[in-house]
């Protein structure tokens, strides 16, 4: 309960007597019980000098901009930069943030279950399966697409490829195959090629793959484009060839069996066969006991022929001479 | 002298910088209230509209914040209780900060008090060369014989009113004509230096600078009075709180300012002594009942005067209007004595027009206009201030006369002598423009 104040029982000016006195008298016995709470002076309306100075400091436009856009703006960064100062915080809130990832990632709207090869034959799936290989399921952003693609398109065998996650999770790979044009006879062994030279596996034996054309020679898988070019050109003879050979890394042979060569030129190969292919066909060049067909200089063709051929040759021009070499 | 020169150069400079800001404060320190003003200035021209015309492009600010508090520490116009004053600067200055939301670091302040006395000077000077430069109205400005007005007073408002070119007188701008002699009026005001320099020290304690300093009656002059009335002759008498001004304009200029020590406080006292009531029940006795011609209905009209002593016959008197008129109206008739003493001083019955506008709180009373020409003559009216824009309603009245008057002055104030160039021979021995003028004159 709050002390009784003697004031509260002066007489007000309008209760009769005076009220001055009666005041007197309250402020006598509050001075005597040692209560010296003065009453209240009249308030001051004027600011004091600090809370003036401190108005104008607020209204000044650089200082409110600063309290109130950058001030926060330093509190928070500094607060944050507090924490994150110590070793502790900083590892724990990575790890956090590594766990939310990991958490996001693995969700099974993510994982890849199984893969689809699609246009490879049953061996090249099997590589792509050796070299792309992964335990599903996996998430999708764990995947190396890029980098799974170009390990696809490194294999031989794989003119193009192309990668992408089809939903319900599979992870589909799309190939479009090399397909071989001929056999490459090197050092190395036996090579299938394609159209383009580019190499698209190995062959173990030539009889594995009888319809395809054989091409030897130095630098001869460099020149596979002229090379099928010629084997086009020589159309009949085809049933007779075994082969061409590129001489010199310049020009080439074109192998028959019987041993029969028509050597070509380096400059129009081409023009060249078709002679030889019209004069066989008109004469049956190669028909006849024919080694060599030189072609090098279009201009000259020269044939030469068999040992044995030359004998009887010689002899030939022996009975029509006369004279006997035997 | 040249002390003041300088002062008020800086001071025209302050409030160069301040209207580059845009914002600046007028402050009117009276001896009643303390009003403070803000204004902006954007340059954007106010054009017409809402009965308010361009204010002959003095219409370039608007007021943003006003504020007026009871004056503290003031008597007579002239600051006594300096650290009371300050408070009441501050009071208003920070209200109106408050309405403007703006801080304001420059004040342009006003004050009736100080004994402000004219000195009308001329001087004369023979053109240098064919015509008259601005160099020549330097010198002839410089030329002027300034009378000895003693040691303790200061040069307020030094405006060239006239100049003359041979016999060629009432030029506004004699640059560039043709003559032999120029010769120039100037009207001088001089004010106490104590008075100005306690103002200027309460505002410096309000970390406020002074971009400019005039005096009451001027401001009020160019406020109250319309454009004809300042061109044709008339006298402003600002009826104050304290202090009663009076200025007498011509042609646009002031010619004459006095004042007359006494105003609205002195009636407030009279009813207080002579009612035996406190001051401010004095105050509103006269502001609510007072008056100044007397009718019978006044005697059948009962003021309550009311009081706090406890004495219930004491606090239960009543008076009757006409008694109060008769206290107001003696006082009154004295400040008008006073004014009419100031106007014959100043050779007002010699002027072509016999213009008197009565303004301030005091020309409020009802019945002024009745009493005031039997004394002033007969062309007396009331006026109230020029509108300016963004004004608050409260501030348009008579008793604002000299704060409006101001904030003209801020926008558009009259060229004094410290506006005019420096002549060349005054300029220190080293400078620039007197080498220049050497050249000028050797080659």
């Amino acid at each position: 309960m709050r002390p009784v104040d003697p004031i509260d029982f002066a007489k007000g000016p309008t209760a009769g007597g005076s009220a001055r006195v009666s005041e007197a008298v309250a402020r006598a016995i509050r001075a005597r019980r040692g209560d010296d709470s003065v009453p209240q002076r009249p308030r001051d309306p004027a600011p004091s000098r600090t809370a003036y100075r401190m108005n104008r400091l607020w209204l000044t436009p650089s200082f409110r901009f600063f309290l109130r856009r950058i001030a926060p703006l330093a509190a928070v960064a500094a607060c944050v930069g507090l924490w994150f100062a110590s070793e502790e915080h900083r590892t724990a809130f990575t790890d956090q943030i590594v766990l939310m990832k990991s958490e996001i990632q693995n969700r099974p709207e993510f994982m890849v279950k199984l893969m689809a090869i699609d246009g490879a034959s049953e061996a090249l799936a099997e590589d792509i399966r050796e070299i792309v290989a992964m335990d599903f399921p996996i998430s999708s952003f764990d995947l190396d697409l890029p980098g799974m693609l170009e390990q696809v398109e490194d294999l031989d065998a794989v003119a193009s490829a192309g990668l992408h996650v089809r939903a319900g999770g599979i992870l589909q790979i799309d190939i479009t195959e090399r397909t071989p044009a001929v056999i490459w006879r090197s050092d190395a062994g036996l090579e299938m090629l394609d159209a383009e030279g580019h190499r698209v596996a190995a062959l173990p034996h030539r009889g594995d793959r009888p319809d395809l054309p054989l091409i030897a020679g130095e630098g001869a898988e460099r020149e596979v484009v002229e090379a099928l070019a010629i084997l086009k050109a020589a159309g009949p003879l085809l049933p007779r060839m075994r082969g061409l050979v590129r001489v010199g890394e310049r020009r080439w042979n074109v192998v028959l069996d019987r041993d029969q060569v028509i050597m070509l030129p380096e400059e129009k190969p081409l023009g060249a066969l078709a002679q030889v292919v019209a004069l066989d066909q008109a004469k049956d060049l190669l028909g006849r006991d024919v080694a060599i067909v030189d072609m090098r200089r279009p201009t000259r063709p020269t044939v030469r022929l068999t040992e044995a051929a030359q004998d009887e040759l010689k002899r030939l021009r022996g009975v029509e001479l006369g004279v006997s070499y035997r | 002298m040249t002390d003041l020169y300088e002062a008020q150069r800086a001071m025209r400079n302050m409030r160069k910088a301040a209207l580059q800001r845009g914002v600046i404060a007028i402050l009117d320190v009276g001896t009643s209230k303390i009003a403070c003003l803000v204004l902006r200035f954007d340059g954007e021209r106010f054009m017409g509209g809402d009965g308010v015309g361009a204010l002959a492009g003095q219409s370039s600010f608007r007021v943003i914040g006003a504020a007026t508090t009871r004056s503290r520490g003031v008597r007579f116009g002239e600051i006594e209780s300096m650290p009371e004053t300050e408070r009441a600067i501050r009071t208003a200055v920070q209200a109106a900060q408050k309405m403007a939301q703006t801080r304001v670091d420059h004040v342009i302040a006003c004050f009736s008090g100080g004994n402000p006395r004219s000195y009308g000077i001329a001087g004369q000077v023979d053109v240098e060369y064919e015509t008259v430069s601005e160099q020549d109205v330097a010198r002839v400005l410089a030329a002027s014989d300034v009378p000895d007005y003693g040691t303790h007073r200061e040069v307020l408002h030094a405006q060239p009113v006239n100049f003359q070119l041979d016999h060629r007188s009432g030029l506004k701008d004699p640059r560039g004509q043709i003559g032999q002699t120029l010769a120039v009026d100037m009207h001088m005001l001089t004010v106490d230096t104590a008075t100005i320099q306690n103002l200027l020290y309460c505002i410096k304690r309000c970390d406020l600078e002074v971009a400019g300093l005039a005096s009451g009656a001027y401001v009020s002059g160019i406020s109250a009075l319309v454009e004809d009335e300042q061109e044709l002759g008339a006298a402003c008498v600002d009826l104050g709180g304290g202090a009663t001004d009076v200025s007498i304009f011509m042609k646009k200029h002031m010619i004459y300012a006095d004042s007359v020590r006494m105003g609205g406080e002195h009636v407030t006292s009279d009813i207080a002594m002579g009612l035996q009531i406190p001051f401010a029940t004095a105050e509103r006795i006269k502001t609510f009942y007072g008056g100044l011609v007397a009718t019978g209905m006044d005697d059948r009209e009962m003021i309550e005067v009311g009081g706090e002593s406890g004495d219930w016959e004491k606090d239960r008197r009543t008076v009757s209007r006409a008694e109060l008129i008769g206290i107001i109206r003696p006082r009154v008739e004295e400040i008008l004595e006073g004014v009419r003493e100031c106007l014959d001083a100043a050779g007002f019955e010699h002027m072509p027009s016999q213009q008197i506008v009565l303004t301030g709180g005091g020309s409020q009373i009802p019945g002024l206009d009745t009493l005031a020409p039997k004394i002033l003559g007969q062309n007396v009216r009331i006026g109230r201030p020029l509108r300016v824009q963004g004004l608050p309603q409260a501030a348009t009245g008579a008793a604002f006369a000299s704060a409006v008057g101001l904030c003209l002055f801020a926008a558009n104030p009259q060229d004094e002598w410290w506006d005019f160039e420096i002549p060349a021979e005054r300029y220190p021995a080293r400078s620039l423009k007197r080498a220049m003028r050497w050249f000028k004159d050797n080659w």
